[in-house]
C-alpha cells in the first residue's frame, strides 16, 4: 500500500500543492485522482464520480493529467499528435492552430516527437489541454526542466482552469515550484499528508 | 465522437504509423519471402514435393510471421498513451476495434503478397477455382489472427515480459484459425466441401471480436 489514511478534498477554483520526497507515493496519488488507479480501500469522488466505479468513464474526458513522461507518439509529429488527440477528444480542430501559436510551437510543430525538446513536448500537451479545457488539472512535476516561457505558459493553464471553475492539484518534489502557485500545500511522507500551509 | 470514428481514428493513425516506420511490410515481411525461399533448399530438389507442401508452408510460415504483425502492439503500446487515450474519453472497446481494422489491412497486404510468393517460388498444384475461395480464407485468417493478438496485448498489458506472454496466449488459441485456414485449401484439392471450415474461422473471428469487444473495458480496468 503506498497511500494510507489520506484525506484530501480540492475545491472549485482551488489550487493544491503536494511536495514531498521522491517515493513518498505523489504519483499515485495524482493518479488516484486521474482515475487511473483503483483505491485498494477507503473511498473517493472526483467531479463527482465514485472513484474504483463505472462512474469514473464519465468525468475522464474533463481530467487535464500532465505526467511525467509526456504522452505522446513518438513516430508522429508534435502536429499530428496534438490533432490525434484533438479528433479523439471530440474538440475543434480549427482551435488548433491557434494553441500552437499560443504556446510558441507554430513553426516547430512539423518536427518529430523523437527530435523534440522535453520543453516542446511539454508546450504540446499544454496546447492540447488549453483546447480540451479540462475541469480538473493534475500535474505531476510539470514544472521540472522548463524554461521561464514554459512555466508561464503552465501557470496560465492553471489560471484559465480556475477562474473557469476548475480546480488544480499539483505534485513536486520540490518545493519551490509550488510555492506561490498554490492556494494550499500539503506534505506527503511516506504515503500520509500534513498541512503546511 | 462516435465509438466508430474513434476507432477509425486510431486505425488511421495505426497505419500512418506503419507506413512511416515500415515495420511489417518493410521488415517482416521481406523475412517472411526469405523463410519461404530458404524452406525448399531443405527439401533438395524435388520439385514435386515442393509443389505439395507449398500450401502448408505458406500457412505455417503465414501464421508464425503473421503472429508477429499481430503482436507488434504489445512491444509500443507505452502506459502513458493508454492513460492520454483513457483520458479522452476513448472508449477501450473502440481501440480494440482501430487496431483489429488496421492490423487485419496490414495482414491481408502480408499474407496476399506472402500468397502470390508461393505461387511463384512453389507452383504449387492448385485447384479450378480456388481464388475466391482461398482469397475468402486468407481475409478471415487475417481477420482472426489480428483479433486474436490485440486480445492477447490487452490481457497482457501491464505485465511485465508481455511480448513473450501475449505470444503464449496466442499461440494455442489460434488453433482453429491454423485448422481453417488450411483445411480449406485441402479440401478445394480434395474436391471436398470447404463451407464448414470458412464457418469454423466466421465463428472464431466473430467469437474474438465479441470477446474483444465485451472483455475490452474490464481488462482496462483490470491493467490499473
Amino acid at each position: 500500500m503506498v497511500l494510507r489514511g489520506l484525506t484530501v478534498s480540492v475545491g472549485p477554483g482551488e489550487v493544491l500543492g503536494i511536495a514531498g520526497p521522491n517515493g513518498s507515493g505523489k504519483t499515485t496519488l495524482l493518479r488516484l485522482l486521474a482515475t487511473l488507479v483503483r483505491p485498494d480501500r477507503g473511498e473517493g469522488h472526483v467531479l463527482g464520480a465514485t472513484l474504483g466505479t463505472s462512474e469514473v468513464y464519465a468525468v475522464r474526458p474533463q481530467i487535464g493529467l500532465i505526467g511525467h513522461v509526456p504522452a505522446m507518439i513518438g513516430e508522429l509529429s508534435l502536429r499530428e499528435n496534438l490533432e490525434h488527440a484533438i479528433r479523439l477528444a471530440g474538440a475543434d480542430p480549427a482551435r488548433i492552430e491557434p494553441a500552437l501559436r499560443v504556446v510558441g510551437l507554430d513553426e516547430a510543430a512539423h518536427r518529430k516527437v523523437e527530435t523534440s525538446s522535453h520543453g516542446m513536448l511539454r508546450r504540446t500537451e499544454v496546447a492540447r489541454l488549453l483546447i480540451t479545457q479540462p475541469r480538473l488539472l493534475l500535474l505531476d512535476e510539470a514544472f521540472s526542466g522548463l524554461d521561464f516561457f514554459a512555466q508561464e505558459l503552465i501557470d496560465t493553464l492553471i489560471d484559465r482552469c480556475t477562474r473557469e471553475g476548475g480546480a488544480a492539484v499539483m505534485v513536486s518534489h520540490d518545493p519551490g515550484h509550488i510555492a506561490g502557485r498554490a492556494g494550499k500545500v500539503l506534505n506527503l511522507s511516506a504515503g500520509r499528508l500534513e498541512t503546511v500551509t | 465522437m462516435s465509438f466508430w470514428d474513434q476507432a477509425l481514428e486510431i486505425a488511421r493513425v495505426d497505419l500512418r504509423i506503419e507506413r512511416r516506420m515500415g515495420d511489417v511490410l518493410r521488415i517482416v515481411l521481406p523475412f517472411a519471402v526469405v523463410a519461404l525461399l530458404v524452406f525448399p533448399l531443405a527439401l533438395g530438389v524435388d520439385l514435386s514435393a515442393v509443389a505439395r507442401l507449398g500450401p502448408a508452408v505458406f500457412w505455417a510460415i503465414g501464421i508464425l510471421f503473421g503472429m508477429q504483425i499481430a503482436l507488434r502492439h504489445t512491444a509500443d503500446d507505452r502506459p502513458e498513451r493508454r492513460d492520454l487515450y483513457s483520458l479522452l474519453g476513448v472508449d477501450p472497446a473502440a481501440r480494440f476495434v482501430g487496431r483489429c481494422l488496421s492490423g487485419s489491412a496490414l495482414m491481408v497486404v502480408f499474407l496476399l503478397v506472402l500468397l502470390l510468393a508461393t505461387i511463384v517460388l512453389y507452383s504449387p498444384d492448385l485447384p479450378d477455382g480456388w481464388p475466391l475461395p482461398v482469397t475468402a480464407g486468407l481475409l478471415l485468417t487475417a481477420v482472426g489472427l489480428t483479433e486474436l493478438g490485440t486480445l492477447a496485448g490487452e490481457v497482457t498489458a501491464g505485465l511485465r515480459n508481455r511480448t513473450a506472454l501475449a505470444s503464449l496466449i496466442v499461440a494455442p488459441l489460434a488453433l482453429p484459425l491454423v485448422i481453417g485456414a488450411s483445411q480449406t485449401l485441402e479440401s478445394l484439392a480434395r474436391d471436398a466441401g470447404i463451407l464448414r471450415w470458412l464457418i469454423l474461422l466466421v465463428a472464431t473471428d466473430l467469437a474474438l471480436a465479441v470477446a474483444g469487444v465485451a472483455l475490452a473495458r474490464p481488462l482496462e480496468e483490470a491493467s490499473r
